[in-house]
């Protein structure tokens, strides 16, 4: 940490810093941040932005930045902030990290805050006739100003960019997302192969797709305001509704967080009942991908064949849960209640039938002729791409990267088991699909692991930790990711400390995986068919609802 | 400690007060034998081959999806033929949350269905906002911009609930009237007039009509 400080300062004199939180934070004036951000980047090898977050801090408007470093995976974390609430703007840095863009969009979605040089301000998750900035904590939420519309957005095509010249001034320049002479289709936002409500215009050359326009937030909620508004334990409900697919996952995510902010203790019993249920999750998850991708290509019965077994898992959750899906089981300080007695067994017999039923998945789809030919060498998604749009999990690795969250930053009880990270190299749909299918025996290997051990603990045990009633954390911000079905899944929250009756989350951010996901769309399908967008976007496989919060 | 689990009982799941109301109203003005039957031969076909809109937003879309996969298999009461397009659907499930900018989609997508068009709001979200009630952006209730026929709670409803919701929608199929039934289409009338929310695609196409005429 020490010498990150001698060398941003060296870099930056104006920088500050403050080492009391778990990563060092440094905070820059907007007008040096550009600068800064390309050393960060191209020096010290800060390569992969692993989140964005816009916080109102009421006399100040600003974004937070986590990057990481992908070789010795050290983090830093970077404030930038601006006093202007009238008309906000900040330096972007889309041009560094891709992944910038999309999240940029974000934040001038929430906050206003407008990003000089970034090549198309628009909104991203509300219509564009929308009043107001619904984060901003002087947000006026009175249903006048913005009534249920049910006429069609006006003006999509409409953009402008923020130009600054070497004297500092900054002009206005407007633009188009496509010209006249394009020829646009529209998917979406109702189309069955987008796996849920999300909306492509696609601008294509013959058959060929030239550029891809995503327009996202059809299933936007607002679930981080509402996250404002409530209170620690309460907030734990909104996270099984990111991504469905992953909720025992993001729950612990929150829970992690808010634990390592309480600095609690979580009962070991609890931590493995955590992870095993974390990696039944992944291998459900990982289950309906294989069912959907294998029927975005025609192969129905296969996709029955995934839910077959997904069954399984759900009467595991069902049992000890109470519910197959949005099962609410992790709390703050362990898990609600002690697993059902058959839960070992009923695990055991779920490896079991998964490993037999994979090999029939093989046989019956991995290696068909049609499949092979619309997967391999389609929508290729090279390494350093996929580090600079911050693509993670399985996609992320099909590319190459080592990503793995339980690996670079293991959490929970994931540095005593035994299992391997799953790199492949092409980043093609095939190398995608592939990676799931060898990650879920890896899930299988984990699982067994977590039953021995909790077996080991005895048939019962402490699955919670003592919790004050009212919980209340110190002002502060903390930082807690873990690995998602679908890549890294972050939380931000901050607290402001103020001992109210109820306290509450003052900024909690969901870093989605997805949204990073959907990111590389436009890179991976260009120059593809517009048929292949289909397997493509189904083989990076987002979950739409975690895209848009 | 052993929990009792108190499931329905055979009779509460054919209890449907609500139903007989309906038909009592039906026949209050007696009805035509031949109109009659044929009334129920209609019905009893529309009701035995329901085609569901696959209208999934959010999570309960994934309980849907279960619902038709092998274990729940809704072939079963002839709701499989899940359509893609809603000119070949008879009804719309609305599975997950509808949002201020999914809004103007639904309405058009319901607009688009054939005659007889029938709707159900599956979980919690389409019912009454459910969890997200307080958000500024998800509509409160699809029956805010579209009527409703069957509400289904739950977050997600269990397959077999939504079995439940189905066949409740057949219930009420089969005692409608289809000839001479212009109750449906009043009561749609109603809904829409007293709803009061911006004019929909077919008005303002209207308007803009009008006003070219004006010109003219
Ligand atoms: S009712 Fe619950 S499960 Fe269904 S879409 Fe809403 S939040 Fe998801």
């Amino acid at each position: 940490m020490a010498d990150f400080q001698e060398q941003i300062g060296n870099l930056c004199p104006e920088a500050q810093f403050d080492a009391s939180g778990e990563f060092l934070l440094v905070t820059v004036p907007d007008e040096k941040w550009h600068d800064l951000a390309t050393a960060l980047k191209n020096e010290m090898h800060f390569d992969y932005l692993t989140a964005l977050v816009g916080v109102d801090w009421k006399e100040e408007l600003g974004v937070m930045y986590y990057l990481t470093n992908t070789e010795t995976q050290d983090m830093i974390h970077v404030k930038v902030a601006t006093t202007d609430r009238e008309q906000p703007r900040l330096h972007s840095v889309s041009d560094l990290w891709a992944v910038a863009n999309y999240q940029e969009r974000e934040v001038f979605d929430f906050y206003g805050i407008e990003f000089i040089n970034h090549p198309d301000m628009r909104r991203f998750f509300l219509r564009n006739d929308w009043v107001g900035y619904p984060l901003r904590k002087d947000y006026d939420e009175s249903p006048e100003k913005n009534p249920i519309r049910l006429d069609d957005e006006q003006n999509e095509d409409d953009t402008y960019r923020l130009v600054e010249d070497e004297n500092g001034n900054v002009t206005r320049v407007d633009g188009k997302v496509f010209e006249d002479e394009e020829y646009v289709i529209n998917v979406g936002p109702q189309h069955p192969s987008t796996h849920g409500v999300m909306r492509y215009r696609a601008s294509i050359e013959g058959e060929l797709v030239k550029k891809v326009d995503v327009v996202s937030g059809y299933i936007h909620r607002g679930i981080e305001k509402m996250c404002e508004s409530l209170t620690y334990p309460q907030t734990l409900l909104y996270t099984e509704r990111l991504d469905y697919m992953s909720a025992h996952i993001n729950r612990h995510c929150l829970c992690l967080c808010i634990e390592k902010a309480m600095g609690l203790e979580v009962p070991r019993r609890a931590e493995i009942i955590r992870m095993t249920m974390d990696e039944l999750m992944r291998l459900s998850s990982h289950l309906l991908s294989y069912g959907c991708l294998t029927m975005d290509q025609g192969a129905t019965t296969a996709f029955f064949y995934g839910f077959r077994e997904r069954e399984l898992i759900y009467d595991i959750f069902d049992k000890t849960c109470g519910a197959r899906m949005s099962m609410s089981y992790m709390t703050i300080g362990g898990v609600v209640a002690d697993v059902h007695p058959d839960f070992i067994k009923d695990v055991r017999n779920c490896c079991d039938v998964v490993t037999e039923k994979l090999k029939e998945y093989h046989k019956l789809f991995s290696g068909n002729v049609i499949a092979v030919n619309r997967m391999k060498g389609v929508g290729i998604l090279g390494k350093e791409d996929a580090i600079n749009y911050a693509v993670t999990g399985p996609s992320g690795r099909a590319s190459g990267c080592h990503c793995d969250v339980r690996k670079c930053h293991p959490y929970s009880l994931y540095n005593e088991v035994d299992f391997d990270e799953v790199i492949l190299e092409n980043g093609d749909s095939m190398d995608r699909y592939m990676v799931r299918m060898k990650e879920m025996e890896e899930c299988i290997k984990i699982l067994r692991q977590c039953c021995d051990m909790l077996e080991a603990e005895g048939i019962e045990g402490e699955y919670i930790a003592k919790v004050p009633k009212l919980i209340k954390l110190p002002a502060g911000h903390w930082y807690q990711q873990v690995e998602g079905s679908r890549g890294a899944f972050g939380v931000y929250l901050e607290s402001d400390g103020d001992p109210k009756p109820f306290q509450k989350p003052y900024r909690l951010h969901f870093q989605s995986p997805c949204f990073n996901l959907v990111g590389v769309v436009d890179l991976t399908c260009k120059d593809n068919l517009i048929a292949d967008l289909i397997t493509i976007t189904a083989s990076i496989d987002y979950v739409i609802p975690d895209i848009d919060r | 400690m052993e929990v009792k689990i108190k499931s329905m009982k055979h009779e509460d799941f054919k209890d449907n007060e609500y139903i007989d109301k309906l038909v009592e109203e039906l026949n209050a003005s007696g009805t035509n034998v031949v109109v009659g039957k044929l009334d129920q031969l209609i019905n009893w076909g529309i009701s035995n081959s329901l085609w569901p809109f696959c209208f999934g937003t959010s999570c309960c879309a994934i309980e849907f999806m279960c619902l038709g996969a092998a274990r729940y298999d809704m072939a079963r009461f002839g709701f499989e033929v899940a359509r893609n397009s809603p000119r070949q659907a008879d009804y719309i499930m609305c599975q997950g949350t509808i949002t201020y900018r999914m809004a103007p989609a639904l309405k058009r997508l319901y607009e688009q269905m054939a005659e007889p068009k029938y709707v159900i709001a599956c979980g919690a979200c389409t019912v009454s906002g459910g969890p997200f009630k307080n958000s500024y952006c998800v509509v409160k209730g699809v029956d805010e911009i579209i009527p409703v026929d069957v509400y289904l709670p739950g977050c997600p409803p269990r397959p077999e609930a939504m079995f439940y919701a189905l066949m409740q929608l057949q219930r009420k199929i089969k005692v409608q009237k289809f000839f001479g039934g212009v109750n449906r289409k009043e009561k749609r009338k109603e809904f829409f007039e007293s709803k009061q929310v911006a004019p929909t695609v077919e008005q303002a196409q209207d308007s803009t009509i009008e006003n070219l005429n004006n010109q003219e």
